[in-house]
């Protein structure tokens, strides 16, 4: 089984939290040093992944159709599947990146008996789309332990995502759907056979690592309940770079496992096919534009190769070319 | 060399289940199954055109004969190509195998083979990448998914990048665009850096370079092909009509994957061609120097597939023509949309395409000039500027099979449907999910289709033979149009096999047979010179 | 062709983003949360000034003491509450709690405007903050 290093690994990481504050009480590295390091390595990581990319060529205009050419005048072009114009590539980015246009085709294919069946396969899609969301919504909700006063738009947001005014304190919405989706898309992972037989370690990990992060998070929230204020001295501390000695501050374990998962979320990213958050823009067959026969493309590594010229193949079949009456170039 | 092993029964090549094994899949070595691959690529046809490491050679020979420094070139090669394609590049990376092309590819509906997903079609490669050029792959090896370069993985990536079309199907469903067909050209590269390539790749390359074709037809050849062809014409429809070769001054240069010069029933589709430009009085001229639009040089390198579409824009250079027009070809057309000007552009030397017959300006080809044949047929209909006879075609139950390039690769989508439309009353849709973008490949594209390997043809072709079998017994579908020379080589086979009684016609075919020509004789034969059903009947009477 | 400009423009922005949090907060000296002042008339006006239980046991969980509290005030009709300690207090908002932290602005709003929170408890009761 490839869940087990995972598991494993992400069991370890929260030890190593909970040994490193809870017997140790090293505050400092866990609640300060290393969340530093974590967010410099993901910010200089994910540039240098980009810069590396950026520095390969892009030779040729290979867009992915998904949809009818802009040709003659009188025929329909498809304007967002199959874009010829900078802004409707913009159009169908904004499609991919926001609602996950490609994986909505997603379908699904069966062999009954001697034929092939198709089926609707919305659920990876879903999964996927509330997973991202959450998350997106979740990382904004934080800000408001990183900014002082707290910008309205983040406290809209947060009381959006508690409306239904369950508990004390608030029920999160995300909370809920961020662990469903990273259930599911864990439990596909273990459960359908062909995706259980492509996965990697590099699979698990991740949702592992997310899944974590999320429930020590709403532990913190629900269970192991820390004094806020104190945790958002700490936090303000590190974003305006006055870190107050965290020691001081009385902080429950449960914050330094949490705050650690996310370090090491943060710190694995760059590193791994999280990566596919920066690749996707960055996608040739899908943020180009389908417009190679009006506008030339070029090519910054276009070399010129041999070639077996018209007038070598003359030379080659010309008494043939004479006796079937073609014309020639040179008699 | 073996004998071609006779294609199995249907209910053996379907004999399987999408199950995985229970062997990790790096753990189960390649098993060269006859009939699921083509022969190693001869030495002579490496020569003709310069490529490395050329000898006579077999995919069943225990030793290779690589090169020493086989690796080192692979790797080299590898980090080569990771600079010139950031898609390539990017794929190796992203990949979050989400599983999401897993059932995409014809060739694991049709094999049940894990491999043949394109996610770990892409593994196959990605593994290797890791473990030379990442930092968790060199730390961490299998953990991370790397594995070592072994003979064993070169020969695992040989058996599987020559069991992929490169029809770009999985690209389509892919949250991130990625396009196996990508990671399988750079295979195909690596691989024929090592001088291993199929031999129905290497020799129609050879043949195209040397004689301008992929079968090597020599000059005065494709000019008694054409002539024949023509006399059949005269024989239906009682129209003379001279043909016209390397003819200097003409305003359009016609280029035809040669597949239609030469073989049923591409020839047809041809004759179609033919009969349609007389009519219009069109200046065109074909030439036998640039007398292929096909280009097998793709399934090679990119600089072999350069090489080879080079031919198209000297010729038009040499004969002063205007534009070029080309004929229905899927992979041409990929091509032609996304590669030629980049490679042997730009097209300075000729005018933008405007259509002489409706004055139509083909501003989609403003800069490649080079116009599809689908479009300008289209344009001509659109202006009912070609008279046509819908009910010689009135025997016929008609669907349309997207070929892939051009469906993906440049999004021809409606034009040949609404030639279809206007020449025939019969005309249906397969399913949604394997027309248009979801197209199915027929199994045969990017230099698969070859004899020896027929079974794996067979069940690459099977999802799109599956779905014309939904048509046929739904609504009695007997005709598979198409717009591609390898459709039309290798969809009759797969019909004959999994869908008895479905022909396989060009759209330009049967425009050919609807066209009516001005002082033609009473049409009582189709272009295959079989009786056009009721049309015979009122001749007698 | 490399489309640098796009990526140069895509990597300002995404580093914008990710450093917002510290761009937004330059030139923030690093400040501390607010501070609770327990010295108001109202505290000396009391013969016994203690909480009902500890102030950092409060400090995390004063939330769900009262949410507890106000179920089983209202459905359950009890009126007192033995801390952990065994000692009595009068259980009610506005009897027990709001009799030291009569400050509302002052105490309560404090700490929730700095952490962003809002308790719904001021839907019914006024807090003190019209003053009680």
């Amino acid at each position: 089984m490839k869940i087990w290093p995972s598991f494993l690994a992400a069991l370890a990481l929260v030890l190593l939290a909970w040994a490193g504050v809870g017997l140790f009480h090293w505050q400092t590295l866990f609640g300060v040093v290393i969340p530093y390091l974590a967010f410099l390595t993901f910010v200089a990581g994910f540039i240098r992944r980009v810069v590396l990319w950026g520095r390969s060529a892009v030779p040729f205009r290979i867009p992915t159709t998904c949809g009818q050419q802009k040709t003659l005048p009188w025929i329909k072009q498809d304007k967002l599947e199959n874009p010829s114009s900078p802004w409707q590539v913009l159009g169908r980015m904004c499609l991919e990146v926001f609602l996950f246009r490609s994986l909505f085709r997603n379908i699904r294919t069966e062999k009954r008996g001697a034929a092939l069946g198709f089926g609707s396969a919305k659920w990876l899609w879903l999964g996927g789309l509330v997973f991202h969301w959450s998350m997106l919504i979740i990382l904004l909700r934080h800000l408001r332990l990183f900014l002082n006063p707290v910008p309205a738009p983040i406290r809209g947001l947060e009381a959006l995502d508690s409306f239904l005014q369950i508990g004390a304190p608030l029920l999160y919405i995300t909370d809920l759907t961020i662990v469903f989706a990273l259930t599911y898309l864990f439990l596909r992972r273990v459960v359908v056979p062909s995706v259980r037989y492509i996965s990697q370690p590099a699979d698990y990990f991740p949702l592992l690592l997310l899944l974590a992060a999320a429930l020590s998070g709403i532990l913190m929230r629900w269970f192991f309940r820390v004094d806020i204020r104190a945790v958002k001295e700490l936090t303000m501390g590190l974003v305006t770079f006055h870190p107050l000695p965290p020691g001081q501050l009385s902080i429950g374990v449960i914050f330094y496992i949490h705050i650690f998962l996310v370090s090491c979320l943060f710190a694995y990213f760059p590193w791994s096919k999280l990566m596919h958050a920066g690749g996707v823009f960055l996608s040739p067959t899908r943020n180009m534009s389908n417009n190679s026969r009006a506008v030339r493309h070029v090519n910054p590594w276009n070399y010129p190769v041999k070639t077996h010229a018209y007038a070598e193949y003359e030379e080659q079949f010309r008494e043939k070319m004479r006796k079937a009456g073609l014309p020639l170039e040179t008699e | 060399m073996a004998r071609a092993p006779k294609a199995p029964k249907a209910e053996e090549l379907l004999d399987f289940d999408f199950s995985p094994p229970a062997a990790d899949w790096m753990e189960t070595p390649v098993d060269f199954k006859p009939g699921t691959f083509c022969y190693g690529a001869k030495g002579k046809n490496l020569d003709i055109m310069d490529l490395p490491n050329a000898r006579d050679w077999s995919p069943t020979d225990e030793d290779w004969r690589l090169p020493a420094e086989w690796q080192g070139t692979i790797i080299e090669g590898l980090a080569d190509r990771m600079k010139k394609y950031r898609s390539f590049r990017l794929f190796l990376d992203i990949c979050v195998r989400c599983g999401a092309c897993a059932d995409k590819c014809h060739f694991y509906l049709g094999s049940g083979d894990p491999k043949n997903m394109p996610v770990l079609r892409a593994e196959l490669l990605r593994s290797v990448y890791r473990r030379y050029f990442t930092r968790p792959g060199k730390l961490f090896g299998r953990l991370a998914g790397a594995r070592d370069l072994t003979v064993d993985v070169l020969k695992e990536w040989w058996y599987y990048f020559f069991q992929c079309t490169e029809c770009r199907r999985c690209s389509v469903f892919c949250p991130y665009g990625i396009d196996q067909a990508e990671i399988t050209l750079m295979g195909r590269e690596l691989l024929n850096l090592l001088g291993l390539n199929t031999d129905w790749i290497a020799g129609p390359v050879a043949n195209c370079f040397m004689n301008g074709n992929h079968v090597g037809l020599e000059p005065q050849t494709i000019m008694s092909n054409v002539e024949f062809l023509l006399e059949d014409i005269e024989t239906i429809t009682g129209r003379h009509i001279e043909p016209s070769f390397n003819r200097k001054g003409a305003e359009i240069l016609f280029v035809a994957p040669s597949g239609d010069l030469y073989a049923e029933p591409g020839t047809y589709t041809c004759m179609g061609y033919l009969m349609l430009f007389d009519q219009l009085g069109l200046d065109y001229t074909m030439s036998t120097y640039a007398s292929e639009g096909g280009n097998f040089g793709f399934f090679t390198s990119n600089e072999t597939a350069k090489r080879l579409n080079a031919k198209i824009y000297a010729e038009a250079r040499r004969l002063g023509v205007k534009w070029i027009l080309g004929g229905e070809c899927g992979h041409m057309w990929r091509l032609v949309n996304q590669y030629m000007d980049t490679w042997n552009g730009p097209a300075d030397f000729l005018e933008q395409p405007v259509s002489p017959v409706t004055g139509t300006k083909f501003t989609n080809a403003a800069a490649t000039r080079m116009v599809h044949i689908t479009e300008f047929t289209a344009d001509l209909l659109y202006h009912n500027k070609i008279k046509v006879d819908k009910s010689r075609n009135d025997h016929l139950v008609i669907t349309y099979h997207d070929s892939c390039n051009t469906a993906r690769g440049m999004g021809l989508l409606e034009e040949p449907r609404y030639i279809l439309r206007r020449i025939c009353n019969n005309f249906v849709e397969m399913p949604e999910d394997t027309i248009r973008e979801k197209t199915f490949c027929c199994g045969s594209g990017a230099g698969l289709n070859a004899g020896e390997n027929m079974e794996l043809r067979l069940r690459g072709g099977f999802p799109r033979a599956n779905a014309v079998k939904y048509v046929r017994e739904k609504h009695g579908v007997n005709v598979l149009a198409n717009i591609c020379a390898l459709d039309r080589a290798s969809l009759p086979a797969l019909m004959d096999y999994w869908v008895p009684g479905v022909k396989v016609m060009g759209v330009h075919e049967l425009l050919g047979n609807a066209l009516v020509l001005d002082g033609e004789i009473e049409r009582t034969l189709d272009l295959r010179s079989d009786d056009l059903p009721g049309k015979e009947e009122e001749a007698i009477v | 062709m490399y489309k640098g400009g796009g990526i140069i423009v895509g990597l300002t922005v995404f580093c914008l983003v990710a450093t917002a949090p510290f761009l937004l907060n330059i030139g923030r000296a690093a400040e501390s949360g607010p501070t609770l002042s327990l010295d108001t008339p109202a505290i000396h006006l009391l013969s016994d000034p203690s909480c009902v239980e500890s102030a950092s046991y409060m400090r995390a969980e004063h939330m769900r003491l009262l949410a507890e509290w106000r179920d089983q005030a209202v459905r359950e009709g009890r009126s007192e509450y033995v801390n952990s300690a065994g000692a009595i207090f009068a259980l009610s908002l506005e009897e027990s709690c709001l009799q030291c932290h009569s400050n509302r602005a002052e105490f309560c709003d404090a700490c929730h405007n700095y952490a962003a929170v809002e308790p719904y408890c001021w839907e019914c009761h006024d807090g003190g903050a019209t003053g009680s």
